[in-house]
């Protein structure tokens, strides 16, 4: 059974967050800083690939030098546009600049129990669970690895976590959760497997990989590894810039986009200078570093100017985005939360980022609540319908209709109402009752998305993955374990 | 002239100036000033008077860690005087602080250091990634009485045991506390792997640092 996707796409608002002229300047200010301030590479392979290059490589503080015109020459071969496909074909996601999409959020270490409602460290099962929910939810359109299966080797986690997604639904699955070579080749692997063959997997990568840099100016090796692996075998692969302004990134914010701008670029110029043509995206979530401790924010409106800013630079190295929009630093699904999620979403949604990522967490990126992924989704909808604008022709001005109600009376009961009402926007989790209803029942939005979430896994079976191929996944990754 | 040299230690920290506050402690011991007086009765008094705005926020962080790091730049210059006088500054623990193998997250752990060493304690701050055998080794160097280790994954947080369950093999368990931190450690980890305490934040931190070692 297939089940359509909800993207934004076609878009009516436009914002412009950086003029051109900006643009340029951050540009100028990433290229000088690669040129003479370095990025550290810490990886062998890396180093190597550089070198060949011609780049500067100081071997013993693992920094690479590079002039601008290799940045520039390197960063040609990027694709524009590319898909991320999914195990069902007709859920295959076009990243060609025309499309938001939305993925679950990843990584999390503790869940808010589905139906205990007790916080706890995250297991395998949460992993399928979450997936499956996601596999039935519109909005959602790709997996990231939701949490991560604690109870499962550290070693061979990131593969049973893709394996479980797979179990459990047939969208693409993006991964943040391997970071080294050992891993990624057996992912790579895995999802050859699943796309039939490796020169399949090359046109319809069912798997892609996301790397976060190392803030400031830094890539973790491992990472770096990974994803040279992954570039190689032709999956989608994307460094995530997290550079906060205080912390790992200046106070200024322009300034931390250059710092950040540094790390993608040069992460992104590797991959194409190894594999020349790969499929390379831009990932972001900077932030601003809370002012009196430091922590990770996770929202706030330098989050949200990020979001569009670097939507601009993306689309001046015309590759595709995946941004971090959501991710509230809120302990519950609350005002902060709706606050910080909606217009982060909204911010990178108005410029058109690829990937949205994600739906689902609190607590800045680290506590899943089955409740927040529904009313994320809720927010994406909204923002997807804000995205639609303003229809404005004959038959939305609605002359005759006007004229036929006149002065007085209503659209109740007129024909072009009942052709366009089912435009308006009808939200699942916005409470519109009578204030009496409200204070009897004392209820609210969370507790309908909660109860949507088991509703909807009470029922929701994913098509299931030929057992066969389950048993195949299951040894490459037990091959990892001897 | 001592008192005029004094405030402008205090102030130089209030500045987060690290190059002015080396610089007023080598005029000091020039001068023949005693190196333990310049510290409390200069640099000291700087160091409180930003804690106390910061309590009641009017300070921010970037002014905390500054202070800190003018603090230590400032003893730093002090410490081979006090020495050679054979005075010791007193300090409430020496520590041993690492981000554990495998693991690059810098900034919690960093900022759990830049506290402890403005609240009175000796840091020996390895950096990340840093492999159990050099955290035991640096530990029986310095003779430190508490490890601090910072994990933020899930893959690297089992290092936090396995520095507890090597220091148990050398018997040094019982004169050396463990506390942890990072994003996925909970209560009922700490419990797990035995640890002495743990801590949200850098405040936090060094409440349980002093607690632990017995200077609440
Ligand atoms: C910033 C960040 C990064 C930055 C770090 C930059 C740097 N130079 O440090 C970068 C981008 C490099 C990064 C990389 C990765 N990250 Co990261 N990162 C974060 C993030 C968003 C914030 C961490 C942070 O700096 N917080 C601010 C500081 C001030 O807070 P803190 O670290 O928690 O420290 C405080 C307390 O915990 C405590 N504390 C900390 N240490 C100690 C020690 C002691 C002794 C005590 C008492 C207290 C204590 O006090 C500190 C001060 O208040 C967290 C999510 C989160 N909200 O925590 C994810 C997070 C930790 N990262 C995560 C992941 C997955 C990764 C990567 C693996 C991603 C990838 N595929 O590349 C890599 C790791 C690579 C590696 N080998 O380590 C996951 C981990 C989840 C998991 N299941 O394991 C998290 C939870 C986010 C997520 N859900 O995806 N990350």
């Amino acid at each position: 059974m297939t089940r359509a996707i909800t993207s934004i796409s076609q878009p009516k608002l436009r914002l412009e967050v950086l003029t051109p002229e900006e643009v340029q300047k951050i540009h100028a200010a990433t290229l000088r800083i690669i040129e003479t301030v370095g990025v550290r590479f810490p990886s062998v392979r890396a180093l190597e690939v550089w070198a060949a290059h011609g780049a500067e490589v100081d071997r013993d503080r693992q920094v690479v030098r590079a002039r601008p015109e290799l940045i520039e020459a390197a960063l040609k071969t990027c694709p524009p546009a590319y898909p991320l496909a999914a195990r069902d074909p007709s859920q295959d996601l076009a990243l060609d600049g025309n499309h938001v999409y939305l993925g679950t959020d990843g990584c999390g270490v503790e869940v808010i129990d589905l139906h205990s409602g007790k916080r706890r460290s995250t297991v395998l099962q949460d992993v399928g669970e979450i997936a499956r929910l996601a596999d039935a939810t519109p909005e959602v359109a790709f997996h990231w690895v939701p949490v991560s299966a604690q109870d499962q080797p550290p070693e061979t986690r990131g593969l049973h976590e893709i394996q479980a997604i797979w179990e459990n639904s047939t969208k693409h699955v993006q991964t943040e959760s391997i970071y080294n070579a050992r891993e990624a080749q057996a992912a790579i692997e895995m999802a050859a497997l699943i796309a039939g063959g490796r020169e399949a997997l090359r046109k319809r990568p069912v798997l892609s990989l996301m790397q976060c840099t190392a803030s400031p100016l830094g890539h973790d090796g491992g990472s770096l590894d990974a994803a040279l692996l992954a570039a190689e075998a032709g999956l989608p692969t994307g460094f995530m810039t997290m550079a906060a302004n205080l912390t790992t990134g200046p106070a200024t914010m322009a300034g931390n986009l250059a710092v950040g701008n540094a790390e993608v670029v040069a992460g992104t110029a590797l991959l194409q200078l190894a594999s020349p043509g790969a499929p390379v995206f831009y990932a972001a979530a900077q932030t601003a570093s809370d002012l009196r401790t430091g922590a990770y924010t996770g929202g706030g409106p330098e989050d949200f100017l990020y979001g569009a800013a670097t939507n601009a630079l993306a689309d001046f190295y015309a590759i595709p985005l995946s941004m971090g929009s959501f991710a509230t630093g809120a302990k519950e699904p609350n005002w902060q939360a709706g606050i910080e999620n909606s217009l982060s979403t909204f911010m990178a949604s108005v410029v058109m980022s690829d990937m949205l990522l994600g739906c689902g967490f609190l607590h800045g990126s680290r506590i899943w609540s089955y409740a927040e992924m529904m009313l994320d989704c809720e927010i994406f909808a909204i923002v997807h319908k804000m995205m639609q604008g303003i229809l404005v022709n004959d038959e939305t001005l609605a002359l005759e209709a006007i004229a036929a109600v006149g002065p007085g009376g209503n659209f109740l009961t007129h024909k072009h109402t009942r052709q366009h009402m089912r435009d308006v926007f009808l939200p699942q989790f916005m409470d519109r009752r009578p204030y009496n209803e409200w204070e009897a029942r004392g209820d609210d939005a969370r507790d309908w998305a909660l109860e949507k979430a088991r509703a909807t896994l009470a029922r929701h079976q994913p098509d299931p993955l030929d057992p066969r191929l389950s048993a195949e996944l299951a040894r490459i990754t037990a091959s990892l374990e001897a | 002239m001592s008192a005029e040299l004094f405030q402008k230690m205090a102030q130089s920290i209030i500045e987060g100036d690290a190059d002015l506050a080396a610089d007023l402690a080598r005029q000091s011991i020039e001068a023949g000033l005693d190196p333990l007086e310049a510290i409390n009765q200069g640099f000291v008094v700087g160091v409180n008077t930003v804690g106390e705005s910061f309590s009641c926020g009017d300070a921010f962080l970037p002014e905390l860690v500054m202070a800190g790091e003018a603090m230590k730049a400032a003893v730093a210059v002090l410490e081979p005087e006090m020495k050679r006088l054979g005075a010791e500054r007193q300090v409430f623990g020496r520590v041993v602080l690492a981000t554990v193998q495998g693991d690059i997250h810098e900034i919690g752990k960093s900022l759990v250091g830049t506290m402890l060493s403005a609240s009175g304690f000796e840091v020996h701050d390895l950096g990340v990634d840093v492999p159990t055998a050099r955290i035991i080794e640096k530990v029986k160097e310095v003779d430190a009485n508490l490890v601090g280790l910072s994990a933020l994954l899930t893959t690297t947080m089992v290092r936090q045991k396995e520095v507890i369950d090597e220091l148990d093999k050398l018997g040094l368990r019982a004169r050396v506390k463990v506390m942890v931190g990072g994003a996925p450690v909970t209560r009922d980890w700490v419990q797990k792997i035995e640890a002495d305490g743990y801590s949200e934040d850098a405040i936090g931190a060094v409440a349980v640092a002093r607690q632990l070692v017995g200077a609440a």
